[in-house]
């Protein structure tokens, strides 16, 4: 019976897939349900938890440092967009093309960044956008004559330090994704847009981007996740949680400030479950426009 | 042959990345060393956490005494350092949860109201604290206790002083000790601007002693007596129009880091761009250790205040040593934070070791452990500290902790002082705005 059990073809995928199931319930779908709970408790570490219904969202609803962070978020999810795809692409394309010197080094420069740890990325940055004459980019422009700036100080030059980060640590990575879709592209489709005499440029367009679609919708899907998730990033760069002005607090951030540093796990519940809203919204908007859900022909 | 010049080019990367986090790792993570300072076999170990590296070498010295004079009770000491932010969130699960948390811990005195709240998972200190009752300062036990309970043991006084650069303003031809009120500071900063370009003091954005001397010498506070936020007090609006004119006049000016107690300003200070900076007396411990060009140059002095006689000092910042619920051995390690921190010898190695102003007075008078010629403190500043002290030692005022306070810290110092010295904001519109926040989020 046991061995019949053992060797049945119907139970055996069950096994094989139970500990994914198993990981993805206990720490996936608990704490996701447990937190919704929260959201709605007054939570003190080591107290008893207190109902309070809707308050803590109600409170989120006035709360303008939130907005705050939301909107900085929002603006750094899109300004990654911006720059770590159609770069990425690009580069892609060079470095796949035969007649480009020097693949192998390029691919491997734009890859090293992502080896390093955020942490101590995060803190060279911080001194290279220092605020004093001999801190690097200062020292820079101070070639051109500029005058020193604060860089960490101010709301747009902060947003130049911290994209200028992101973009330095994720270009080589999404730039692999588009690689590996590229060498899924056969060379016969461009052979024959080159026999009826189609530019290089049309051949990017009308062969290259769409058939690079699949490869596009998944950067852009976990490119606007890790947008509106990034937290470490900003924390180094400001050596802390606490910008000036909180001009580098993002949504993750507001939820650590609230639920590590003043110790109220409730209404960093609620911080993370509006979080896990908007992405969802965005991201299933976006997976539904560009025909994700379609039945394929 | 192309491959092998990859492989060596990440092999050299490799190299270079990995030193780095070697070196980063003691900033970042966490450094720990187990003290044994003469321990036997069958010593205790305890942990403990603390943020600033330099308490360890004290904990180290009375470690040794304790062993001597204890061999049936010896104790090793697992010291482990932590960034300030850092240690305290930790720190703050693990108590709660009751779960990793060390025996013995460092807790500063910003964040110690959100230890109190609620029901604290620290042990009370009362009954190690008695014996010391009478020998020091009643307000520093005080400041970390709750309901009649003391649950952290405090580490100085934190009297806050004046430090001039006296090479720059002789350059200037200023005295500093003609210096009484704000009047003279601004008259001398505008002297020491136009005759060196540089500034005589430091608008500070992210730390708030110098409105909270300000409001101690007005004899007033950041909270009411009831310990609710009172941000736009006529008092403070006072005291921060105060330091905008200063700055607009070219007295002060905002540095990089935020404050003084910087890694960014202790640069500024040692290359001579600030001539001044008013800060707690511990403030001496980051001179000799990181601002060792101005040694032979540092004058220190009684804050200026807006009328003569009014209090020139008050005592900023402060450590409380703490023992968790879940302590190994709660008694060994309450006696030992006793001793370490109370006793008179404690006192005094805390003044020859990390050069703070101890919380036991009668050491302020000892002069062969003050006045020591061998102390490195002694030898780094024009003059001796304890000489000041003396002159201010009625006059030290105290900013209430409540818990409000670390919420009314955290809105100044990223949000309204950057508004005013930096945007030039309206000093009344802030600080009323930042009330309104502070309300907000203690709701």
């Amino acid at each position: 019976m046991f061995k019949n059990f053992l060797y049945s073809q119907k139970v055996a995928p069950y096994v094989f897939v139970l500990p994914f199931v198993l990981v993805f319930l206990i720490f996936w779908v608990y704490p996701l349900l447990s937190s919704f709970g929260m959201s709605f408790q007054k939570v003190t570490l080591g107290q008893e938890a207190q109902w309070v219904g809707i308050d803590n969202y109600t409170k989120l609803m006035s709360d303008t440092i939130f907005f705050k962070a939301v909107r900085n978020s929002g603006v750094y999810m899109i300004l990654t967009l911006l720059i770590l795809i159609p770069f990425p692409m690009l580069f892609a394309v060079l470095i796949n093309n035969k007649f480009m010197w020097g693949r192998e080094f390029f691919k491997s420069s734009f890859f090293f960044p992502a080896l390093t740890s955020v942490v101590v990325a995060g803190t060279i940055f911080r001194l290279m956008f220092g605020e004093m004459e001999g801190s690097l980019i200062n020292s820079l422009l101070g070639l051109f004559g500029v005058e020193p700036v604060k860089f960490l100080k101010g709301q747009v030059t902060g947003f130049i330090a911290l994209v200028a980060l992101a973009s330095w640590r994720w270009m080589g990575v999404n730039m692999l994704y588009f690689l590996s879709g590229l060498k899924n592209i056969p060379d016969d489709y461009y052979e024959a847009a080159s026999i009826d005499g189609a530019s290089a440029f049309q051949k990017f367009t009308r062969i290259t981007m769409p058939l690079l679609k699949p490869t596009t919708i998944y950067v852009l899907t976990i490119s606007i996740y890790a947008g509106l998730a990034m937290f470490i990033e900003s924390m180094m760069l400001w050596n802390g949680n606490n910008s000036p002005k909180n001009i580098g607090l993002t949504i993750v951030g507001y939820l650590y400030r609230q639920g590590i540093e003043k110790n109220n796990l409730g209404y960093a519940a609620a911080v993370g479950i509006v979080l896990l809203l908007i992405t969802m919204v965005i991201n299933l908007t976006q997976l539904a426009f560009s025909g994700m859900f379609k039945k394929e022909d | 042959m192309k491959k092998k010049g990859f492989l060596a080019l990440m092999v050299v990367a490799m190299v270079v990345f990995l030193a780095g986090c070697g070196g980063s790792s003691k900033e970042e993570g966490g450094e720990s060393s187990v003290l044994n300072a003469g321990a036997g076999d069958n010593a205790t170990e305890l942990s403990y956490w603390t943020f600033v590296e330099l308490h360890g070498q004290h904990f180290e010295k009375m470690l040794e005494k304790w062993n001597a004079a204890n061999p049936d009770r010896q104790i090793k000491l697992n010291v482990t350092v932590m960034p300030y932010d850092d240690m305290h969130n930790k720190l703050s699960i693990a108590v709660q949860t009751g779960v990793g948390a060390p025996d013995i811990a460092d807790i500063e005195l910003g964040k110690f109201p959100d230890f109190l709240a609620g029901t604290p998972q620290l042990e009370p200190l009362n009954d190690v604290a008695e014996p010391y009752k009478g020998t020091v300062v009643q307000s520093q036990l005080d400041l970390y206790s709750k309901e009649g309970n003391i649950y952290g043991l405090s580490t100085h006084v934190g009297a806050t002083v004046a430090f001039y650069n006296t090479e720059i303003l002789e350059q200037a031809g200023v005295d500093y000790k003609t210096i009484v009120t704000w009047d003279d500071f601004k008259k001398a900063g505008m002297q020491v601007y136009e005759k060196t370009g540089k500034y005589m003091g430091t608008a500070d954005t992210s730390a708030i002693w110098q409105e909270s001397l300000l409001l101690a010498q007005q004899g007033s506070d950041l909270t009411d007596d009831a310990g609710n936020p009172k941000v736009n007090s006529p008092e403070m609006v006072k005291a921060l129009t105060m330091l905008k004119d200063l700055q607009d006049n070219n007295v002060i000016s905002t540095i990089a880091g935020g404050q003084p107690d910087t890694e960014e300003a202790y640069g500024e200070f040692n290359s001579g761009n600030y001539a001044t900076a008013f800060m707690p007396l511990w403030q001496m411990s980051r001179y000799t250790n990181y601002m060792a060009d101005l040694q032979g140059k540092i004058a220190i002095a009684p804050l200026p205040v807006f009328e003569k006689g009014m209090p020139r000092s008050y005592g900023g910042g402060g450590t409380g040593t703490v023992v968790t619920k879940t302590a190994k051995d709660v008694q060994l390690a309450k006696d030992f934070i006793a001793y370490a921190k109370l006793s008179l010898d404690a006192n005094i190695e805390i003044w020859n070791t990390l050069g703070f102003d101890p919380i036991n007075m009668s050491v302020w008078d000892m002069k062969d452990v003050t006045h020591n010629p061998e102390n490195q403190f002694v030898k780094y500043f024009v003059n001796n500290p304890f000489d000041v002290l003396n002159e201010i030692k009625e006059e030290i005022q105290l900013i209430k902790s409540t818990s409000a306070s670390p919420t009314i810290n955290n809105v100044l110092c990223t949000v309204t002082l950057n508004e005013i010295f930096e945007d030039g904001k309206d000093v009344q519109k802030a600080l009323d705005d930042a009330q309104a926040q502070i309300e907000q989020e203690l709701k």
